[in-house]
């Protein structure tokens, strides 16, 4: 399809075909319309024409059958046509359109979790095995993806047109975008939001790979697997930056146990509870004073500008990693470093 | 206002009246002027300026992207390009153009007024607007500026290293040039309407002056304070947008927004009277279905209100957010398309020539139609996402701005120009002008719809060679373009003093304004009219004839 139509970009998410089926419904419904402006606009431009209707001086004007006042029945019954018409098709559209939306913002549940980060001007991506990125992403095909992202400076936006997907990347929280390759190849990223002098520059490449290529991507056919994965790296993190003297797995430490934290429900000093999202956990580490957990004290330092975004995602995915039940885990020894 | 006698007792050998032109003559004539229409005259003179200082800008991006390579400019050159092309064109010409050139010039005649109701305000708001041009003017010379017309935070107000502080005040200032401009227009519509002009005989072009100055009164002030807040955080650094300092960037899209979408009906809606006065003239039929046309204004510009969060759809609001957004978005189309259909219909068995105003109106028709069309595409969730932030936004919006607004200004200008100016201009070159802008704004823009579709995104100094094709097209398209728009400045200017003298009503037109003499005198009418007609009784005009 992409080669007989060239102004469509390659298919290669799940989403590309049900996007440009809508697309291809909305094109129709506006050749329609304008075709049928187009053809009455220039019909009645002919049909009527009368050269000089409106500057030849009043004498000797022929005048046509007398222009009937709109019968007002007719008119009102007219205009209620071509007001519940497109009424009725923008509401069709609408509905379409917005669970199709539902679909791109609503990762799978078996999505793997990948994270991203935008600088001035390029893009660093971190896999859960630790291998790390720069304006390249290696995915396996058929896997849903689901990427977190974060800036370190301005607003960017993350663009692949084969796969029909763009968020935005704004700096001070977290956004997520989702995709699930369908097809081999290699795809250009963009940086859609304007971002300064190398805004143009800010491109890469996502590669899909066939899912055995990608297992041998990964353990280092590439230059070497990493030392670590990403929750190993978060780990040393957390004891070098000593969050384990108040976080120890234990849960007796002055701050609260971290296992199971994320995704269930906190109640917040002071009443309320809130989902501990991966919002929460950065606001919580780079913004401790914000929202108290119910029965601490607010004694945490605040991590803002001694962690970089890469960092963070490291702690998030360590703590991720702490798993459900806290206390069932074994503890793992701290790693070797001081 | 007692003057009107007393002129018409001046004496003279001159063989022609007195009229605003030649009432007075010497530059403080027109720079102490308190005339709506030399005041109109003055705007028209400023935004002719900005238009071709636009245009150069909009001429070197265009250059800029003929190849992949970022070859012909620097990349801060060409993002300080685009930029100032953007600011010059939606602040200093768009937004005044029918408004503050048209709006003033007419508004008064057609009401059947002598002047504005604060012909004083009217002429602080020309200075106001002249003080915002200095300023836009210095971040230009001082190096310009590379935030985009949007000045998105946290980039405007940490990142740029250019002279986004002059270029914000630039912008702040000429709004309140605009607030005073609608204010204005407002109470001339309330309170100074001539005997039996009553809101439903009212010219729907006047309506539509009426819905935008609502839309300038109430939306301006909120740029106003976001510009404002913008000027803190970078020169103060006072944490409002940026996280660094604890602000939110996207309460500035949000703020931006709430302006600007509204400020895009500012553009269109008189765009859109023009449309109604010029298609009820040259088809010589009363409107068809004057108060859905009239309402609809009010219509687009109460919902135009609502709207704004349909340029953040991948921003990180919320998904629910984007679905009222979306919806809200699909209704305000409605409005739109009942005024084509309405325009339409106008047509159906009516005495239709082919005069140049009605060749801009069919183009204006047309092309509004695609950019209104397009705008379903983007108010689509599912669909926006890819398509946002390409250069599918940057066709839409050429296709309703300047397919669709620009096409009604010049309509309107040619439609006017023997009322303003008293001469005609040479019907062959408007003719051909009109059609060489439609073709050159086609070839220029239609593959830009294309190019977003494919994955182009906007504002990029470079881009992979698959986008070239479509890019050289779009750049061929550009010199027709502006061989378009550069004919009409020679021959109107031109007939200003070659052209024929004009009669008072050239058009055989309906409407206060056609009642004066061409040009009219400076107090407009010599006796209040009185009106007993509704607007545009063009079949009672036919049968008279008959
Ligand atoms: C001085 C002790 C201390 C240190 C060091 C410390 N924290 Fe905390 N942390 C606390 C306390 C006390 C709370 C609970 C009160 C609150 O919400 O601020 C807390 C809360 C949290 C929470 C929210 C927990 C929940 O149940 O909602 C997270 C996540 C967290 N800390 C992560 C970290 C990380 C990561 C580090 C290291 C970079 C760290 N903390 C270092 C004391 C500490
Ligand atoms: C017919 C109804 C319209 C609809 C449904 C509509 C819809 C939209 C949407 C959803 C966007 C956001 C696209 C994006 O950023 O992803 C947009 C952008 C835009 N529209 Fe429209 N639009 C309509 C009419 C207009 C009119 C009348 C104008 C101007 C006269 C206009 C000018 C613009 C501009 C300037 C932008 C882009 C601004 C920017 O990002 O720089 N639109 N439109
Ligand atoms: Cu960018
Ligand atoms: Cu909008």
């Amino acid at each position: 399809m992409s080669k007989l139509l060239f102004f469509l970009p390659e298919q290669a998410s799940s989403v590309a075909g049900p996007v440009d089926l809508f697309f291809f419904f909305m094109v129709a419904v506006s050749v329609f319309f304008s075709a049928l402006i187009a053809v009455l606009l220039v019909f009645f431009a002919i049909r009527y024409h009368q050269s000089g209707a409106a500057t030849a001086p009043a004498a000797g004007v022929v005048v046509g059958p007398e222009p009937e006042h709109a019968h007002a029945q007719g008119a009102m019954l007219l205009e209620i046509v071509w007001t519940v018409i497109p009424l009725g098709l923008v509401l069709v559209m609408f509905a379409w359109s917005t669970s199709l939306y539902f679909t791109l913002v609503r990762p799978p549940a078996d999505a793997v979790a990948m994270y991203a980060v935008g600088k001035q001007w390029m893009w660093k991506f971190q896999h859960p095995e630790g291998q790390r990125e720069i304006n390249e992403l290696h995915v396996p095909l058929g896997q849903a993806v689901k990427l977190t992202m974060s800036s370190e400076d301005v607003i960017h936006s993350f663009f692949v047109p084969a796969f029909r997907v763009k968020q935005d990347v704004v700096p001070g929280r977290y956004t997520q975008v989702w995709f699930r390759p369908t097809r081999v190849g290699r795809y250009h990223l963009f940086c859609a939001e304007y971002c300064g002098t190398q805004h143009s520059g800010m491109i890469g490449w996502v590669e899909v790979m066939k899912p055995e290529d990608y297992q041998a991507w990964l353990s280092g056919a590439a230059g070497g697997a990493p030392r670590q994965t990403l929750a190993q790296a978060g780990e040393q993190l957390f004891t070098e930056r000593a969050c384990v003297t108040c976080h120890p797995e234990s849960g007796e430490g002055r701050g609260p146990s971290l296992g199971g934290l994320p995704g269930a429900a906190v109640t917040l000093e002071g009443g309320g509870t809130v989902v501990a999202d991966d919002g929460y956990l950065r606001e919580s580490i780079l913004n401790p004073a914000a929202k108290i957990v119910a029965g601490f004290q607010p004694l945490m330092p605040t991590f803002q500008g001694q962690l970089s975004e890469e960092q963070l995602v490291q702690l998030l995915a360590y703590i991720k990693s702490l798993g459900v039940k806290p206390a069932a885990e074994a503890p793992a020894p701290p790693a070797t470093k001081d | 206002m007692q003057t009107s006698h007393a002129m018409a007792e001046v004496p003279g050998p001159a063989p022609q009246a007195l009229d605003y032109l030649n009432a007075d003559y010497g530059i403080r004539s027109w720079l102490f002027t308190i005339d709506h229409k030399r005041i109109a005259i003055l705007y028209l003179l400023m935004i002719t300026i900005m238009f071709v200082v636009g245009g150069v800008f909009a001429a070197a991006v265009r250059l800029e992207l003929l190849t992949p390579q970022g070859d012909a400019f620097e990349a801060d050159t060409y993002n300080k390009l685009f930029t100032m092309h953007g600011i010059v064109m939606i602040f200093f010409f768009l937004i005044p153009s029918i408004p503050a050139v048209l709006g003033n010039f007419c508004l008064p005649l057609m009401i059947g007024a002598r002047d504005l109701a604060f012909p004083r305000i009217n002429l602080l708001s020309w200075y106001v607007y002249m003080v915002g041009a200095v300023f836009g003017t210095f971040a230009i010379v001082a190096g310009g500026v590379d935030t985009g017309w949007t000045f998105y935070t946290p980039y405007s107000t940490t990142a740029s290293q250019t002279n986004v502080i002059p270029a914000v005040l630039a912008g702040f200032i000429v709004g309140f040039s605009t607030i005073l401009t609608g204010l204005n227009f407002i109470v001339t519509v309330h309170k100074m309407r001539a005997p039996g002009m009553t809101w439903f005989r009212m010219p729907l072009f006047v309506w539509a002056i009426y819905a935008t100055s609502l839309i300038q009164m109430l939306a301006t002030p909120v740029l106003a304070i976001t510009l404002l807040l913008l000027v803190l955080e970078r020169g103060l650094h006072i944490g409002i947008f940026d996280p660094a300092l604890g602000g939110d960037p996207v309460l500035f899209q949000h703020m931006f927004w709430f302006y600007s979408h509204p400020a895009v009906y500012i553009m269109i809606l008189p765009s859109m009277g023009v449309v109604s006065e010029i298609v009820t003239c040259f088809s010589r039929k009363q409107i068809f279905g004057y108060t859905f046309v009239a309402f609809s204004s009010l219509g687009i510009a109460v919902i135009g209100f609502l709207v704004w969060g349909h340029h953040l759809f991948v921003s990180g609001q919320s998904a629910y957010a984007g679905m009222l957004f979306s919806l809200l978005s699909f209704l305000v189309a409605i409005p739109s398309a009942i005024k084509v259909f309405n325009w339409t219909a106008t047509l159906y068995k009516g005495k239709i020539s082919w005069d140049t105003p009605m060749l801009y109106v069919f183009g204006f028709i047309g092309l509004f139609t695609i950019g209104g069309l397009t705008g379903l595409f983007l108010a689509a969730l599912g669909l926006d996402v890819h398509l946002t932030d390409t250069y599918f936004v940057v066709a839409h919006f050429h296709y309703i701005m300047v397919g669709g607004a620009i096409m009604g200004y010049l309509g309107g200008l040619h439609y006017w120009w023997p009322k303003i100016t008293g001469r005609l201009y040479p019907e062959f070159w408007a003719k051909i002008a009109a059609v060489n802008i439609f073709i050159g704004f086609n070839l220029t823009f239609f593959p830009q719809f294309l190019l977003g579709y494919l994955g182009m995104p906007r504002r990029y100094h470079a881009y992979p060679e698959e986008f070239q094709v479509l890019n050289v097209l779009s750049t061929g398209g550009a010199p027709v373009l502006g061989v378009g728009y550069l004919l009409p400045m020679v021959y109107l200017i031109w007939s200003m003093r070659y052209g024929p003298r004009a009669s008072a009503n050239p058009w055989r037109a309906t409407g206060l304004e056609w009642t004066t003499p061409s040009p009219p005198t400076t107090h407009n009418f010599e006796e209040v009219p009185v009106v007993t007609q509704d607007a545009y009784d063009y079949p009672a005009m036919e049968k008279k004839v008959a």
